[in-house]
């Protein structure tokens, strides 16, 4: 079957997608006065382009798998930056110490409970929302719009309105430098946790029997039931990890920007859905190139015209539309 | 008469037609039931948005599209009037052109996404008009040169529709009729013959082919008919209608902002209204706009008498702030469109 189209494949026969980075990073270079420059928004996109892969992963899985686009998860990206917060400001003694252990020490159970509770809501919503309406995308696409304004809304009543500083442990603020080159250590480990995810995505979709599974899923779901595997519980097992993500990627960019508020989920979703539009719905290798190429249009366009970013991105996004009307990698099925 | 007005699409109901009456009757009449500043901005807002909501239902009730971009033809009416009238100043043909260049935009920028997005998916559609209208309310804000940023515009009108103006000597039933109780005339009037002309968009054959397409797309265009090409018209349709709704709103408030007609929150209001009024009826925007607008204005001052009352409780202060009515509305939304996806309309036809 020449038909037959992974969801995840990077490394397939269709690479042209994967130059596009390069040759966008390198059309940029002229444009940008200084090399130095260059290097900084460069790393600078990549490391956007990974949060935003991080985030979006998750939600374009679930659809690639079980044909539901969660309009609400936004709101799990913006849990999972209160939960780190709660965690984080008592913390506050351990976080702004000079010591890299105490920074992880309080980082890391931030994070943990931070997808712990968005996997757990995830499971929840999967189970109480989402369940009933299975195939039915209007009433997909209402049940959980409706979903995200009662989230945003829980949010208000137990963190109130107020936007909250949320500031960087200390040994990852400033940035390396290398001669005339500097470089955001954050921005460093948004990198390497991004390729992390990737890497593990990567693995656990191509190397293990339920990633098989999960890929059989998104092929033909009816024909992997019909050989006796449960594919409802690889379902719920999908959108819990999904929404863990989410919850990562959340506690990620709040750390970004170093503040966290109501809206913060729902302004960066925009970004996640034209990153989904421009991968092809489904596929996470799409996906990953199409966060990266977003994360870098958006740093370069909005150092030489920064009235115009956001612009940008849905300029790219209709340039490659009309160039794959179904995205970088569309997904078979569909 | 009656039966063309409405095309045939009678409300069915008892208890229903008891309520659009009164609706009616109160909004006709609103200047002289309901004097007042507040009250009469109020029924205004109530026409602008049966207006808004009806035209949403023309595609997610009736074509079975979820737009998120109707705002944003809202906004393009409502910032057509606003600059054609700070510009070219308050004059009749100032408004005529504003409305003329806004109404053409919209019909251009609807088809165009429509052509790049309808042939899809719902949700594929869902996604990009949820983007475009994010960047056209960025676009908006940033380009305040043209736009007024985040401040808006503020104008003024034609002499007849300023509160200053008096028509006649006299009071007439008490109340003196001023120029703001003219421009409150024509949003109803305008208001009531779009809402009658959607009326009979929905119920004409083309209409008929939009429900079948809903239904089933695949079988309606084995009979042979191109659903691309009417969901794009129903979609051009819709964004003329909601830019109507936007001028009138301009008409009305004298000012156009993003808060008033670009946020995403708007967005959110017209989903609530049409999902807990009734999709796919056009009398569930009517009772929908009419009970989500009181509410939004009158509700919370109720729900600051309770939050006030409950001080000292944990958490039960939040859960009833006034600003937290939109929580209980969505929790309402969810059960409609589990329980009750035709809504209010669709319980009251159901009782009879």
């Amino acid at each position: 079957m020449s038909q037959t189209k992974d969801a995840l494949r990077v490394p397939g026969p269709d690479k042209i997608p994967l130059a596009l980075i390069p040759v966008i990073a390198l059309a940029a270079l002229p444009l940008i006065p200084s090399l130095p420059t260059w290097v900084t928004l460069t790393v600078a996109g990549l490391a956007m382009g990974m949060m935003i892969f991080i985030m979006a992963s998750g939600l374009t899985l679930v659809f690639g798998l079980m044909d539901v686009m969660n309009f609400a998860h936004g709101a799990f990206i913006t849990i999972g930056a209160f939960v780190a917060t709660s965690v984080l400001l008592p913390l506050a003694g351990w976080t702004q110490t000079d010591s890299l252990w105490m920074n992880l020490a309080a980082l890391l159970p931030a994070i943990l409970a931070a997808m712990a509770v968005t996997g757990a809501l995830g499971l929840a919503f999967e189970r109480v929302i989402i369940k009933p309406v299975y195939g039915q995308h209007l009433k997909q696409i209402l049940i959980t719009m409706g979903g995200l304004i009662v989230a945003e809304q829980s949010i208000h009543v137990i963190w109130g309105p107020d936007i909250i500083a949320l500031s960087k442990p200390a040994t990852l603020r400033g940035s390396f430098i290398f001669g005339d080159i500097a470089i955001e250590k954050y921005r460093v480990l948004a990198v390497i946790v991004g390729l992390a995810v990737f890497a593990a995505m990567f693995l656990v979709l191509n190397r293990t029997r339920v990633g098989l599974l999960i890929r059989a899923g998104v092929e033909d779901s009816e024909m992997v039931e019909s050989l006796g595997y449960r594919i409802r519980r690889v379902f719920i097992g999908v959108f819990t990890a999904g929404s863990a993500l989410a919850g990562l990627g959340g506690v990620m960019w709040a750390l970004y920007q170093e503040t966290v508020n109501s809206a913060m989920g729902m302004q960066v979703m925009i970004l996640i859905f034209i990153v989904i539009i421009i991968g092809g719905l489904g596929s996470v290798g799409g996906c990953f190139i199409g966060a990266l190429l977003v994360g870098l249009v958006a740093n370069y366009v909005g150092f030489l015209a920064p009235k115009i970013a956001l612009g940008s991105n849905i300029l790219l996004m209709v340039l490659i539309l009309l160039w794959r009307p179904q995205g970088l990698y569309p997904v078979a099925k569909r | 008469m009656i039966r063309q007005l409405l095309s045939g699409d009678y409300p069915r109901s008892r208890a229903l037609t008891v309520v659009l009456l009164l609706i009616l009757a109160g909004l006709a009449l609103a200047p002289f039931v309901f004097p007042g500043t507040r009250s009469l901005d109020v029924a205004a807002k109530v026409c602008v948005f049966i207006l808004l909501v009806a035209s949403y239902d023309l595609l997610l009730g009736y074509t079975g599209i979820v737009s998120f971009a109707h705002t944003m033809f809202f906004g393009i009416g409502a910032y057509g009037i606003a600059i054609a009238a700070s510009r070219l100043g308050p004059t009749w043909g100032s408004l005529a052109l504003g409305s003329l260049a806004a109404l053409v935009c919209s019909a251009l920028l609807s088809l165009l996404i429509g052509i790049l997005s309808l042939r899809v998916k719902t949700i594929f559609f869902a996604m990009i008009t949820l983007a475009v209208a994010t960047f056209f309310a960025i676009l908006a804000s940033q380009l305040s040169g043209f736009t007024g940023g985040e401040d808006g515009l503020t104008y003024k009108l034609p002499e007849l529709l300023l509160p200053g103006t008096k028509l006649f000597e006299t009071p007439l039933f008490g109340v003196e009729i001023n120029g703001k109780i003219v421009s409150y005339y024509v949003v109803f009037f305008g208001a009531a013959m779009l809402f009658l002309a959607l009326l009979r968009v929905v119920n004409s054959p083309f209409g008929r082919v939009l429900q079948a397409i809903r239904e089933n797309d695949f079988r309606a265009e084995a009979i042979g008919y191109r659903s691309v090409i009417y969901r794009s018209v129903a979609n051009c349709v819709a964004a003329l209608a909601a830019s109507a709704a936007g001028i009138l709103y301009a008409l009305w408030l004298r000012y156009a902002g993003p808060d008033t007609t670009l946020s995403f929150d708007i967005m959110v209001d017209i989903l609530l209204i049409v999902v807990i009024g009734g999709m796919g009826t056009m009398y569930g925007a009517v009772v929908g706009a009419t009970l989500f607008v009181i509410a939004q204005n009158y509700l919370q001052d109720l729900m600051k008498l309770a939050s006030d009352a409950a001080v000292g409780i944990p958490l039960l202060p939040n859960l009833v702030h006034p600003d937290r009515w939109l929580l209980w509305l969505g929790i309402l939304f969810i059960l409609s469109v589990y329980r009750f996806p035709a809504g209010i309309v669709g319980k009251l036809r159901a009782g009879k």
